[in-house]
């Protein structure tokens, strides 16, 4: 198991400084057309073949994974935080308020938040920058997605306030925030940190949705979702299956993070 | 039962408030009374015109929502514009497709989940450990959308991306329950009475679990539930996930309000029903 | 009493062996394609919508029907009509012993309420108001059970093509718009999955050979929105046809199999962009100074380079646009007129001269503004957001940073036709006619899809007058010459002042499997099924010839 740790936080070392480094390791700009060359197969000058457009595929993979290696896991980080916050309120409240938290939660998970999003995007101007307005799009993100996290926090913070441990540490006479960060957080760790892995997917594939919509990542700055859009085309996938290199990335990637994380736990 | 009325109570209010929500959001949302057709260059000023007044806002949020609920209180769920139909009539014809992916789904979740957690549990193989965690982990972190397109690709039914949402959840919960009750003192002491492996599993270890498992079930059907909309959008299948896709590109205020009452229906039931269980499972 | 149960299960039983049986014909054959979404009506006066304008092209059975490949008029339900001299009436005469679907008999009457429905001002038909010239009411005159006269309050140009979107309703039958004249009616509706359209077992017409038309038995128009599981399907055989394909799809189906894509040529649709002209548009006064400056429009259009968007968008199967009629329009095109060719020295000379510099690769203002604006283009249209990026980069390269911004359909025509909140968009246009009258709700200064300043209560530019002038001259004429040269003239105003900057026209891309026979594919709507009743699959086709 630590074998299978090592190799993973290696990979995602590896990935992280491809990422920050991508201007040095890129063939091209991610936005650099090779017009005479569109949709070309895998050579040395493009490692993993052009795009529709022309553009290097290599290239795109590496800047969109600094776009989303960084800006999913704070939109993971943001729903996590608010998950533990109102999951831990509704535990330390009483029973009426941890009543109405919890059917705040329910009602989060049951609206159509994209028209929030989409109210958002409509307020913004036309000309911000295409960051900027992806940088605004995930922390949209990690604010809305905090409801099923805070569930499962919830129900795990009131199992540890019932558990022995808790109770010898009341009778210790251990209260307040003396109890939350010294017994209370570091017993809830594991479950905030798998709610903060399984989030970076989900938010990942959210970007791509709402590409699809609009709201995604604009033009002509790549992020995996965007990067991912490029299986729709059914059609053409078997012809090219360096294709596949976002989605596999990804996965490994997200695969990594809970090797790494299930080896900590353990 | 004091517990249940409560509970009926407290769904029955956020449902209420989740309509009254998600109708504000599509109210306000822009592009809300605007007509596609209103492109067509066929029609003239006075067909724009009309069209336009048809899909002007009816009255405030609020007096909408009142005629809304009058409506239903009569049975009456209102007209989607974007279909042309009634909304009772375009819930009845999908919300049995989706019914059907969503028990589908479940049902395969549930015994691939299962199954592979006892296997992983039962075997005592670092291999069969190894693998079967590898292949949760996979399903777990491959997005949902990416596996409906697979399907797509491989020709095989969608409702299968709900069934690989759900038993990686199932595998996860159900082999680490599994392993705490293994090391149970009395299921400790009956292995150290010579009792087989095989009975104890059965007679000891699966009981203690069922309960704790069965309130898993109640926030799986959530899961399924929500899985549903994004992949009968991108299989093409014909359920109310489907609907509701449809419904929020065309600002169908009408269909997405009860759209908005079914989620968070199902929501709301299927979670309260997993919180009784695991309450009367603690109490055990 | 216990055998209660028997004979209504039995009844159950028969039901269902028969329904199995009649659903299972043996030989029965089965055409299948795909719509894009469920039809929004079967009532044919109200499509609006292309699903709904296949059901009623399958279904409605018209007066006189134009062969989308001669471009001719031919007689249907009409034998034979007669236009007066004004183009203000048609009189046609009718087709005898036709019945409908469900066996009621068709005449004058079902001619005239039909009519009187469609021009119901109250129903804001899109078919209706083709025929809407001038202000007045439509007059029918019914003479015997064949013969009928209708009036139009003024002249109306092509005035018998436009016959061809009319579908005859019946003035009796219980069905109401579900009683239908064409080769097949809709038997069964699967909301949001299929529909299946049976023949009609009483369509009029047959073969040279003495056999009821149409040769296939039964049409299934499955509901796919993806454009792109529509082309695994057909690659997969699942599907007869594709009507119309994108580029994309059309080289991954060519790679598979060659034999089962057509491209017909340039279509008559186009992809253009425009910038927002509205005077009383939220945007700051230097960026209305520019998107009105000719000059500024005609750089821009310079600085596109079009062959590339054709090369790689379209991989080859597209044209330079020239102007708002495509030159698959033979008669209407003005062959005088070239596509705006790429030169973006020319641009930047034209914008120096224009009080326009460039200070440290970025273009700027008279006033020291940089020049930086959005375009608009619907999310999830591929070959739209590709056109953006490409003219994103070929701008960049005379200093002018374009942010593409895709939107939802909603909040896009918002933005359009309400807010005018935008500075540019980028849109196609989906031409049905060959006839530029039928663009007149465009080219009106006073019109509301006027898309650059739509709605003027006087024409905003002197060009925008004489576009005016020339389209209403053209329209009160039926002289063909003389509205030829006006249309010529329009279009090379457009071609001078770039309202819309037209960037390609598409040509007409399909798939057919070699199962299907009688194809004739046309640039023209519905390409591949237009002669639907003449079509026929596999082992069929012996017969058929």
């Amino acid at each position: 198991m630590k074998r299978a740790r090592l190799l993973a936080v290696v990979f995602l070392g590896l990935v992280t400084v491809s990422s920050v480094l991508a201007s040095v390791l890129a063939p091209a700009h991610y936005s650099h057309q090779f017009r005479d060359d569109p949709d070309a197969a895998c050579s040395w000058h493009h490692p993993l073949g052009t795009d529709d457009l022309g553009r290097d595929r290599f290239s795109r993979l590496l800047y969109g994974t600094r776009v989303s290696l960084f800006l999913a896991p704070a939109a993971a980080l943001i729903s996590t935080i608010l998950a533990a916050l109102i999951g831990g309120i509704a535990v330390f409240s009483n029973k009426w308020a941890e009543q109405a938290v919890m059917s705040v939660t329910d009602l989060f998970l049951s609206l159509p938040w994209l028209f929030l999003v989409i109210t958002i995007r409509a307020l913004l101007p036309l000309n911000v920058a295409p960051l900027t307005s992806v940088i605004i799009t995930f922390a949209l993100l990690g604010s809305l997605g905090w409801a099923g996290a805070a569930r499962v926090v919830c129900a795990d913070t009131r199992r540890l306030c019932e558990s022995d441990f808790m109770l010898h540490a009341r009778a210790s006479g251990f209260t307040g925030f003396r109890l939350l960060w010294r017994h209370l957080l570091p017993n809830l760790r594991p479950v905030l940190l798998a709610q903060f892995w399984i989030s970076i997917p989900v938010f990942i594939l959210s970007e791509t949705n709402l590409s699809i919509l609009g709201l995604g990542v604009a033009e002509p700055l790549p992020s995996w979702g965007s990067l991912l859009r490029e299986l729709e085309g059914f059609s053409l996938l078997s012809a090219r299956p360096w294709q596949f290199a976002s989605l596999i990335l990804l996965v490994a990637t997200v695969s990594c993070f809970h090797v790494a994380m299930q080896s900590e736990e353990a | 039962m004091s517990t249940l009325v409560k509970c009926a109570a407290r769904t029955l209010l956020v449902v209420i408030i989740a309509g009254f929500l998600g109708a504000t959001l599509v109210r306000l949302a822009p592009g809300y009374g605007v007509a596609e057709e209103e492109l067509d260059a066929r029609l003239n000023a006075d067909s724009v015109q009309a069209l336009r007044d048809a899909h002007r806002d009816r009255g405030t949020i609020f007096s909408f929502y009142l005629r809304v609920a009058q409506r239903m209180l009569h049975g009456d769920l209102g007209f989607s514009d974007a279909m042309q139909e009634p909304v009772r009539q375009l819930i009845a014809e999908r919300f049995p497709e989706t019914l059907k992916s969503v028990g589908f789904g479940l049902s395969l979740g549930w015994a691939i989940g299962l199954s592979l957690a006892i296997l992983s549990v039962t075997a005592r193989s670092a291999a069969v450990d190894v693998g079967t965690g590898l292949l949760a982990t996979l399903a777990l972190c491959t997005p949902a959308a990416v596996l409906a397109l697979l399907c797509v690709l491989a020709q095989a039914p969608g409702r299968i991306v709900i069934a690989a949402t759900i038993f990686p959840k199932v595998f996860q919960y159900g082999r680490n329950l599994l392993l705490k009750n293994a090391a149970l003192p009395h299921v400790l002491s009956a292995h150290a009475r010579g009792l087989g492996r095989s009975r104890i599993f059965l007679r000891h270890t699966v009981p203690l679990a069922a309960p704790q498992l069965l309130a898993v079930a109640g926030v799986t059907v959530g899961i399924a539930f929500t899985t549903a909309i994004p992949v009968e959008a991108l299989c093409d299948m014909p359920g109310i996930g489907q609907l509701a896709w449809k419904a929020a590109l065309a600002r169908d205020l009408e269909l997405l309000v009860i759209l908005t009452m079914i989620v968070a229906t199902v929501t709301l039931v299927a979670n309260s029903t997993a919180e009784l269980l695991g309450k009367a499972a603690a109490h055990r | 009493m216990k055998l209660s149960w028997i004979r209504p299960s039995l009844v159950t039983i028969a039901a269902l062996m028969a329904a199995c049986a009649a659903s299972a014909a043996p030989g029965a054959s089965e055409l299948r394609f795909c719509i894009g979404a469920q039809p929004k009506t079967f009532n044919p006066l109200l499509v609006d919508d292309d699903a709904s304008e296949t059901v009623r092209y399958l279904t409605g059975g018209v007066l006189v029907r134009l062969d989308r490949n001669s471009q001719k008029l031919l007689p249907e339900l009409a034998t034979s009509w007669t236009i007066n001299r004004d183009g203000s009436a048609i009189t046609f005469v009718l087709r005898e012993n036709v019945r409908f679907s469900d066996g009621t008999s068709f005449s004058a009457d079902d001619v005239a309420y039909t009519m009187q429905k469609l021009m119901d001002p109250n129903l804001h038909s899109p078919t209706g108001d083709a025929f809407r010239s001038r202000e007045g009411t439509v007059s029918t005159k019914v003479v015997g059970k064949s013969r009928i006269t209708v009036t139009f309050p003024g002249p109306i140009v092509g005035l018998d093509r436009l016959f061809d979107q009319v579908a005859i309703m019946s003035a009796t039958s219980p069905k109401k718009e579900m009683a239908v004249l064409g080769p097949y009616y809709v038997s069964e509706n699967k909301a949001g999955a299929y529909l299946l359209l049976d023949r009609n077992p009483n369509y009029w017409k047959h073969d040279p050979g003495g056999r009821q038309l149409p040769y296939i038995d039964r049409v299934r128009l499955d509901v796919q929105q993806n454009r792109d599981i529509e082309a695994l399907r057909m690659s997969r055989g699942e599907i007869d046809f594709i009507n119309s394909l994108n580029a994309e799809s059309f080289e991954a189906l060519k790679s598979k199999a060659p034999q089962d894509v057509l491209d017909a040529g340039v279509g008559l649709d186009s992809e253009q962009m425009w910038f927002n002209q509205v005077p009383a548009s939220p945007l700051p006064d230097y960026k209305k100074a520019w998107f009105t400056s000719n000059s500024f429009r005609r750089a821009i259009s310079s600085s596109i380079r079009r062959d590339d968007l054709v090369r790689v968008v379209f991989k080859g199967h597209a044209q330079p646009a020239v102007s708002f009629i495509s030159p698959a329009n033979k008669f209407w095109f003005n062959q005088k007129l070239q596509p705006h060719a790429f030169d973006s020295q020319a641009a930047l000379r034209a914008l120096n001269a224009d009080g326009f510099q460039m200070q440290n690769g970025t273009l700027h203002d008279r006033a020291g503004h940089p020049v930086e604006f959005s375009l608009i283009t619907n999310a999830g249209n591929k070959d739209r957001e590709r056109m953006a990026a490409m003219i994103q980069q070929d701008l960049a390269a005379i200093g002018i940073r374009l942010n593409v911004v895709t939107l939802d359909f909603p909040s896009l025509i918002e933005r359009i036709t309400r807010t005018f909140n935008y500075e540019a968009c980028l849109l196609g246009l989906v031409n049905d006619d060959l006839d530029p009258n039928t663009q007149m709700n465009i080219w009106l200064s006073s019109a509301e899809n006027h898309q650059w300043n739509p709605g003027q209560k006087t024409p905003a530019t002197p060009w925008e007058a004489e576009i005016d002038r020339l389209m209403r001259e053209q329209a009160s004429t039926l002289d063909a010459k003389k509205r030829k040269q006006d249309v010529d003239r329009v279009q090379e105003i457009v071609w001078e002042q770039q309202p819309f900057i037209y960037l390609v026209n598409k040509n007409a891309l399909s798939a057919v499997s070699p199962n299907l026979h009688n194809v004739h594919p046309a640039v023209l709507r519905p390409q591949i099924y237009w002669n639907i009743d003449q079509l026929t699959l596999g082992n069929e086709v012996a017969t058929a010839h």
